[in-house]
């Protein structure tokens, strides 16, 4: 199993992302301006401030080179994971349904939220059950998830009166139809060790690792 | 292009300079929404709309208007 992690100018939780990535297999870099994704399984766009979150968190990243190998990988079915601004710039490239807006209280929120499990059948969370907690930590300025009027197909929500940001809904994770891309504002990269607080999100890298060994 | 948020989507922003009005004497202020301005010069004009529609806006959030500035009037431009 390999994940590839990428990094744009502006990134600051790709290391992490790949460190996380390494307890369930093996990990690399992808640099924004290349276009080969080294035969990896699945692809982790990252958390930070891609260049510079300018004109609107995720807006510009979707254009860089890497991204159009991800489009090509996501086409094919490969799974593709958004974390934070990642998250971002997966529903700017239009590959998830939605977008985030600046947080209700309008600051930037950091610390451990509850999530709910609202559908584990997907290769982002086979490894839980459905209505089970993850303690996981968020930390964001624009976070509030907006879905289309069509809906979205929601994975995990805040659960109750842990929503930080006034997500609609209280969605916290949602999946493209097809399931094969999923993003989520929480990070599971920070939750992968007792040591700061919970292994939970650990989880959902166990999950991608037995989905691609499926 | 004038990009704001969209009717029915909830701006915390406006609601705060709505809030904080009355507080210096302005009565009688309501639907404060908080958007942002792009200026730019184009060659042309027929292409704005769809930077708008791709880039400038997202239009699931967002309503935008274009202001033509055909004199060259506004701005460091022309």
């Amino acid at each position: 199993m390999k994940f590839g992690v990428v990094r744009f100018p502006g990134s600051c939780d790709e290391v992490d992302a790949q460190l996380a990535a390494t307890r369930v297999g093996e990990a690399v870099l992808l640099w924004h301006g290349d276009r080969d994704l080294q035969g990896v399984d699945a692809v982790i766009v990252p958390g930070g401030f891609s260049y510079g979150d300018y004109l609107r968190a995720g807006a510009i990243a979707r254009f860089s080179p890497v991204m159009e190998s991800v489009f090509e990988f996501a086409r094919e079915g490969g799974p593709v994971l958004g974390i934070c601004n990642g998250f971002q710039v997966l529903c700017e490239a239009g590959l998830l349904p939605g977008a985030l807006l600046p947080n209700v209280g309008l600051r930037f929120v950091c610390r451990q939220v509850d999530l709910e499990v609202v559908d584990p059948d997907t290769p982002f969370t086979r490894a839980c059950a459905r209505g089970e907690r993850l303690s996981i930590p968020v930390k964001h300025t624009t976070g509030r998830y907006h879905p289309p009027p069509e809906g979205a197909d929601v994975v995990l929500r805040y659960a109750p009166g842990h929503n930080p940001n006034g997500s609609e809904q209280d969605i916290a994770a949602v999946r493209n139809e097809a399931g094969n891309v999923f993003g989520l504002m929480p990070h599971p990269e920070h939750a992968v060790d007792r040591l700061t607080g919970s292994a939970d999100g650990l989880r959902l890298f166990e999950s991608l690792a037995v989905a691609v060994a499926a | 292009m004038l990009i704001r948020p969209k009717a029915g989507i909830l701006d915390p922003q406006g609601q705060v300079v709505e809030r904080a009005l009355p507080a210096l004497g302005f009565e009688g202020v309501a639907n404060v929404r908080v958007g942002r301005l792009i200026e730019l010069d184009v060659e042309d004009p027929d292409q704005l709309p769809a930077m708008c529609e791709k880039l400038l806006a997202n239009p699931l959030i967002e309503d935008y208007d274009v202001i033509y500035d055909r004199a060259g009037t506004n701005g460091a431009g022309a």
